[in-house]
């Protein structure tokens, strides 16, 4: 589709940016940045050591708690997959969790972490590693039967059938996974920032709505939206790469 | 007298069922001669398949036993036995050569072994051209070539072949079948043939045998007595229509019954 389509993710971004300008002049200064002056404005703030420090705060809690979605979605998506009775009774509690609003789960979380890197990492990887989880284990528990035959037949040992065929078949699935956790985890990260903490673009818009700072505001809603799709186009693209194999 | 390649006895498959047991096979008694193309056919759900899972170990018996080489099947499928099932079996993420050398790839063989079994694969199958492709890009009948060829490179002594043309239309499978008369003959291996089409077991075998519906017994076994340099174009000798005519006479009460009792 993008392929026949080369040019529509570019229309698409220019149709968001004229809506953004009509909305702008409706709704007045005191309200939205317009998109020209958000967009110098952040190239601007780039430049500064304030700014680019809030973006390493949130960068490195977003990676460790990406990382921690990541491999503990994994493992327990396998664990569980990996047995038919796990699955039956994980999967209702999984998808619980899922349904979950984890904001009413962040005073635990700062009880638990207290206010710091440690509560973000925390909130953005409860965010993130259920859906990894989800993916792994549907998966597992749809790879095609006669894949595992055929690893039985080749006398594969059971490391070497998880290794050499279950991850590879469940590949397309876990990256769905990790696509779903990437996004939640990001607001996972994002949202903790807000709420608990003194450093980071979350602290940031907190403070900014604080202060009326529509600017500020505009301009780090801007890269974490650019940011975010940025990654999901890419990893939706190597998704579909992957499907078109299987 | 020579031992069996294969050897079961009073071999039967018990299903357990919410409302207390199904018995879906036997008993079978049933002796392959080392070498030989063997063919089974029978009605649909007659346990088939479930015979051919358990000389490969991927079903136990619920009664009975099954030698491969004078040695009683345990847990694992016996070194020498390779299989080739119904369903594409290929693994998309690797491209058709790293698929036909899975298996080789895990056994302690030379580099040199492994490129030679390959090309040998590749060529015989007529998959040279397309080593480098990975199956989604293959036809169905491609793809069963690659699967064929991942177990021809193992050497089985015996191959076990689970309906492998059934998804096929019905020229691709009259060529298919000649390509494995001529891998038959080229390696020397004793073949397992569980197949629904009848043209295909009388094209293909030395022996038939003809199964009941369930539980699947083996009513009786027909010697074709073809040449061994047959190929499909046996399908025009009048004594291929006398196999499938008997064939079909043996199966067709059993397919009634297999169809159910409004018929």
């Amino acid at each position: 589709m993008s392929r026949s389509l080369p040019w529509a993710p570019v229309a698409l971004i220019v149709l968001l940016l004229v809506l953004w300008q009509g909305a702008f002049l409706l709704a007045g200064p005191d309200a939205l940045a317009a998109p020209l002056q958000t967009i110098a404005y952040l190239a601007q703030q780039l430049t500064t050591p304030e700014f680019q420090q809030h973006i390493a705060a949130t960068g490195t809690a977003f990676l460790i708690a990406l990382l921690i979605a990541i491999a503990g979605g994994l493992l327990i998506g396998l664990m569980l997959g990996l047995s038919r009775t796990a699955t039956e009774v994980a999967e209702p509690l999984l998808l619980a969790g899922n349904s979950i609003p984890k904001i009413a789960l962040y005073p635990i979380v700062l009880l638990l972490f207290g206010i710091g890197l440690s509560a973000k990492v925390a909130f953005g990887a409860l965010h993130g590693i259920i859906p990894v989880a989800i993916f792994t284990m549907s998966a597992c528990r749809n790879i095609a039967p006669v894949l595992l035959k055929s690893a039985a037949v080749m006398r594969l040992s059971r490391a070497d059938r998880i290794r050499s065929i279950l991850l590879p078949a469940a590949l397309p699935d876990i990256v769905t996974g990790v696509r779903m956790g990437f996004s939640l985890t990001l607001i996972g990260t994002v949202l903790g920032e807000m709420f608990g903490s003194q450093s980071g673009l979350g602290y940031l818009l907190m403070t900014a709505i604080g202060l009326q700072n529509t600017q500020v505001i505009m301009a780090v809603t801007l890269l974490l939206v650019a940011f975010a799709a940025t990654v999901s186009t890419a990893l939706l693209a190597y998704e579909r790469r992957l499907r078109s194999r299987y | 007298m020579e031992t069996p390649h294969v050897r079961m006895r009073g071999v039967t498959r018990v299903y357990p069922t919410e409302t207390g047991s199904l018995h879906a096979l036997g008993p079978v008694d049933l002796d392959l001669r080392k070498g030989e193309f063997f063919a089974v056919v029978g009605p649909s759900g007659c346990g088939k398949s479930t015979l051919l899972e358990m000389i490969a170990a991927l079903a136990p018996p619920s009664e009975g036993a099954v030698e491969f080489e004078g040695k009683p099947i345990g847990a694992s499928v016996p070194d020498g036995v390779g299989v080739v099932f119904q369903e594409n079996a290929c693994f998309p993420w690797l491209n058709v050569a790293d698929n036909i050398t899975f298996g080789l790839r895990r056994q302690p063989l030379a580099k040199d072994e492994i490129a030679r079994r390959l090309d040998y694969a590749l060529t015989l199958m007529g998959l040279t051209d397309f080593a480098a492709a990975y199956p989604a890009q293959l036809s169905g009948g491609m793809r069963q070539r690659v699967c064929i060829a991942r177990t021809l490179v193992t050497q089985p002594r015996l191959i076990l072949l689970d309906e492998p043309f059934g998804a096929l239309d019905q020229q691709t499978r009259l060529l298919m079948g000649d390509e494995l008369l001529n891998l038959w003959r080229a390696t020397g291996a004793t073949v397992l043939l569980i197949t629904h089409a009848l043209d295909e077991a009388a094209m293909l075998a030395d022996r038939v045998a003809v199964m009941s519906s369930r539980p699947g017994r083996i009513i009786e076994i027909i010697e074709t007595g073809w040449p061994r340099d047959r190929d499909s174009r046996i399908v025009s000798d009048p004594a291929f229509g006398a196999v499938t005519g008997r064939l079909w006479t043996l199966l067709r009460d059993q397919s009634l019954n297999a169809l159910g009792p409004a018929h």
